[in-house]
């Protein structure tokens, strides 16, 4: 079942089962409050030896360029290396499905809930806390590419911000347009 | 029952093909979710979806799961189930078949450029997302100062981002935010 070409597999992720893809993973979504990443890098790497630091790295680096939540990608990766389209599926309902039912749960909670004050005024503060961890995020994400080629990278990252934050143009619309032309820039002056 | 099928295709083309941009993750594309709820579909008001954004950021798991919740707002349990999938379901299928390819062309040139070409786009949506969530969620400046206290702490320590929407939520409680009310 293992047909993952010439990618690096460990004996012990050659080993594993989908079941224990499913509970492993499943662990990771439930402790994973604000960022599985973490708590992925141990489970995986520390704990079960299904990766080696270096296959870690490389792994995430391709997660993070394709489209996706880079632990969503991870799961689909990781599974499939185990174990084909069985491992893939099993990581990834033990990645999403126990959140999932919370999330349900919370929704119906806000929905029953929402209209009293007092959760309104916890919400609020939550949802301006929230608004700020993405700031954050984003600037940790823009650290790097900033420090290595701002001269090529400012510019884009505030394009991508203005057509997409300010002037609201469909998403789809900026990465038609932007997607290649930062693509073709980084092929001409590579790193 | 045909306005619940139209809203059902309504969220599974929309997360179906945001699925497929999300580069880096659901942050990515907040900005489109919500000018689709709320601009395009009139699912949900301004404050309902930085509610709904708070709530996917204060349970465990991906943040991708964001499309769970307006799924479900806008057309319940099918709503949610229906939006989840078509939210991970297109990525997953993509990434399932080009990890194959991408792990044999590890070294070339073509790849670095595509994977240095797409980071600083997606990290300009990032900030795009932010951007939108602050508007949405800062109705005064004792909500920005929260939004940016919980910025500064996120950015400069380690601490666990949980902490800053627990104090947030009892700040909240009191009531000290929201004088007018």
């Amino acid at each position: 079942m293992n047909d993952a070409g010439d990618a690096p597999v460990t004996a012990a992720l050659a080993k594993a089962t989908p079941r224990a893809l499913f509970i492993t993973f499943l662990a990771m979504g439930l402790s994973g409050f604000g960022g599985v990443l973490p708590f992925a890098r141990r489970a995986l790497v520390d704990r079960h030896g299904w990766l080696t630091q270096g296959d870690f790295t490389e792994t995430l680096a391709l997660c993070q360029s394709l489209p996706g939540p880079n632990v969503v990608n991870l799961s689909i990766v990781v599974g499939a290396r185990a174990c084909g389209w069985r491992g893939a599926l099993a990581a990834l309902f033990g990645l999403i499905g126990a959140p999932f039912l919370i999330l349900l749960g919370l929704g119906a909670l806000y929905g029953r809930f929402g209209a009293y004050p007092l959760v309104q005024h916890a919400i609020g503060g939550i949802a301006a806390a929230a608004a700020g961890l993405v700031v954050a995020t984003a600037a940790r994400m823009a650290e790097p590419l900033i420090r290595s080629r701002w001269l090529l990278t400012a510019p884009i990252i505030l394009l991508s911000f203005a057509g997409v934050g300010v002037a609201r143009l469909p998403l789809i619309a900026v990465i038609a347009v932007l997607a290649p032309a930062s693509v073709a820039l980084m092929w001409r002056r590579p790193a | 029952m045909k306005a619940l099928w139209s809203t059902l295709g309504a969220l599974a083309l929309q997360f179906a093909t945001l699925s497929l941009v999300a580069f880096g993750g659901a942050n990515t594309v907040v900005p489109e979710i919500h000018r689709q709820s709320v601009a395009v579909h009139h699912w949900m008001t301004d404050q309902q979806f930085a509610a709904l954004f708070a709530i996917s950021q204060a349970a465990p798991g991906p943040n991708v799961l964001i499309s769970t919740l307006i799924g479900w707002k806008a057309a319940g349990l099918a709503g949610a189930i229906v939006a989840t999938a078509a939210m991970c379901a297109p990525s997953c299928v993509l990434v399932f078949w080009v990890a194959r390819v991408w792990d044999r062309y590890r070294h070339t040139r073509w790849r670095a450029a595509v994977g240095a070409g797409i980071a600083p786009v997606a990290v300009g949506f990032v900030f795009a997302s932010a951007f939108v969530l602050v508007r949405a969620a800062d109705s005064g400046w004792r909500f920005a100062c929260v939004s940016a206290a919980s910025a500064g702490v996120a950015y400069f320590t380690k601490l666990n981002p949980l902490w800053c929407l627990a104090a947030a939520a009892l700040l909240g409680l009191t009531g000290a935010l929201d004088v007018k009310l």
